[in-house]
């Protein structure tokens, strides 16, 4: 099958932003969620600083805010856990559309959705101005173990050969008539998913093999 | 006559869970052959390959490789003077760029900078992929890729180069622009194919290996035009070809 180009978070472009070192780019992301993280729930103007800090960012980088709007779509789960806090926190009780909720609740909801939101728009624009292998460099110079690196850039490099066989699988089951409906379907599709697994383990005891092969003997070797 | 570069004796081996697969294989290959290792699925090819690099150790026979026998004190040696190309490049290629898995076997010789790099360029010179050396490999084609998997093996500078189903999956102009770079090498080829133009193109020598034995070992054309060994071996010609009224190829 044809090679896919680009990985789907990578935005290709030349600004400053993509051109800046990575190690650069990861610290000031952890820098900037510590301070999201630690800023009292209720100063609601610092938020908004935080935003148009994002937003500048995104504007230098030159990558479209909609394609990093887009892409926020990974925080639905954690959203949905945010919207039950009001109604399952204990203490004094406030009403919001009708509903009574807890007032601590409300706002640790409040802030839960914002500071997320927050550290999801930070983590994609340096997603979208850095290439996988520039991060794992970047990693690599902030002296992150060698072991999670290579285990990393692992993944990195098969994502889209294991993506491409899960879709060549969804393929070929639909190509047989099958579409997942309801609860029924399950099996099947938990059947695939084990099938997807033991080909992805099969094929890393290839590339063991294949790493064997030009003597690799239990370490990586030297840059 | 000299030293060959791959000696197999009575090779015999049973994998662990009883299924024996190979029966007693007798291999000479001298140096500058290029030979094709042809037989039928489940004939033991690919077990025959594991072996010559040490990944399978010999249940009873021997394989040494330029004189060099293949026991664990040597395989750190036996795996540098044999690359195997395996069948699917993304086994082969598990590194993020092309430089970084071409390097990836010459840097496990203990190979460093400068030297490494000049290795790693050479290797792509040959396969014709320099441009493409800061590319992760799951960027390129199926062709290209099976290119940087031969770079990977040949930055080691093998004495002989072993390559799994060479021609597989690739549209008919990779498959020429393969065979042209195979020709240009100047090192000792053993090649497991089910392509039997492409092994009368590019192999003088065949050997068929059926049943975990060898069955034939001869000219590749003696062995195409053998229609009882052909048969008997489930060995078929593809619709319309014909080894005697194809032109010789090209030496």
């Amino acid at each position: 099958m044809g090679a896919g180009h680009g990985h789907k978070l990578h935005y290709h472009g030349h600004s400053v932003v993509h051109r800046a070192p990575a190690h650069l780019k990861i610290l000031t992301l952890l820098a900037f969620m510590l301070v999201v993280v630690a800023t009292p729930r209720d100063w609601y103007a610092a938020y908004a600083v935080y935003l148009g800090v994002i937003a500048v960012v995104v504007a230098i980088s030159t990558v479209p805010p909609t394609y990093i709007l887009k892409r926020t779509v990974v925080e639905v789960p954690f959203l949905v856990f945010a919207l039950l806090l009001p109604f399952v926190a204990e203490g004094p009780k406030t009403e919001v559309l009708g509903l009574t909720v807890s007032q601590h609740g409300l706002e640790a909801g409040v802030a839960l959705v914002v500071k997320g939101t927050l550290g999801v728009l930070a983590s994609l624009t340096l997603a979208a101005t850095t290439e996988p292998q520039e991060l794992l460099a970047g990693l690599e110079r902030l002296r992150m173990p060698s072991q999670l690196v290579q285990i990393m850039s692992f993944m990195v490099r098969y994502l889209d050969v294991v993506t491409g066989e899960m879709q060549r699988m969804k393929v070929a089951r639909e190509s047989r008539g099958f579409t997942a409906r309801n609860p029924r379907h399950w099996p099947i599709l938990a059947r695939s998913a084990g099938a997807l697994f033991i080909r992805s383990y099969e094929r890393g005891e290839r590339v063991h093999l294949a790493m064997l092969s030009r003597g690799y003997t239990g370490r990586m070797p030297p840059k | 006559m000299s030293t060959p570069v791959l000696e197999v004796k009575g090779l015999a081996y049973a994998y662990p869970d009883g299924h024996q697969a190979l029966f007693g294989v007798d291999l000479h290959v001298h140096q500058g052959e290029r030979v094709a290792l042809l037989g039928p699925n489940g004939a033991g090819k690919t077990t025959l390959v594991l072996h010559l690099n040490g990944i399978h150790t010999a249940g009873a026979g021997s394989v040494s490789v330029s004189g060099l026998p293949v026991e664990k004190a040597n395989l750190q040696e036996i795996r540098r003077r044999v690359g195997v190309v395996f069948q699917d490049p993304d086994d082969q290629l598990f590194m993020g760029t092309v430089r970084a898995d071409v390097a990836f076997g010459p840097a496990n010789l203990g190979l460093k900078g400068d030297e490494l790099d000049r290795r790693v360029m050479d290797a792509l010179d040959k396969v014709g992929m320099t441009e493409f050396v800061d590319r992760p490999p799951h960027h390129l084609s199926f062709g290209q890729r099976r290119r940087v998997a031969v770079a990977t093996v040949l930055a080691m500078e093998p004495e002989i180069l072993v390559l799994d189903e060479p021609s597989s999956n690739l549209d008919p102009a990779s498959r020429r622009e393969l065979a042209d770079i195979l020709r240009s090498l100047d090192v000792t080829v053993l090649m497991v194919t089910h392509d039997l133009p492409y092994a009368l193109e590019l192999c003088p020598r065949s050997v068929v290996l059926s049943g975990g034995t060898v069955v034939a070992d001869g000219s590749t054309y003696d062995v195409l035009t053998d229609d009882v060994l052909m048969k008997e071996n489930r060995l078929e010609l593809p619709f319309g070809f014909d080894p005697r009224t194809t032109l010789p190829p090209a030496r």
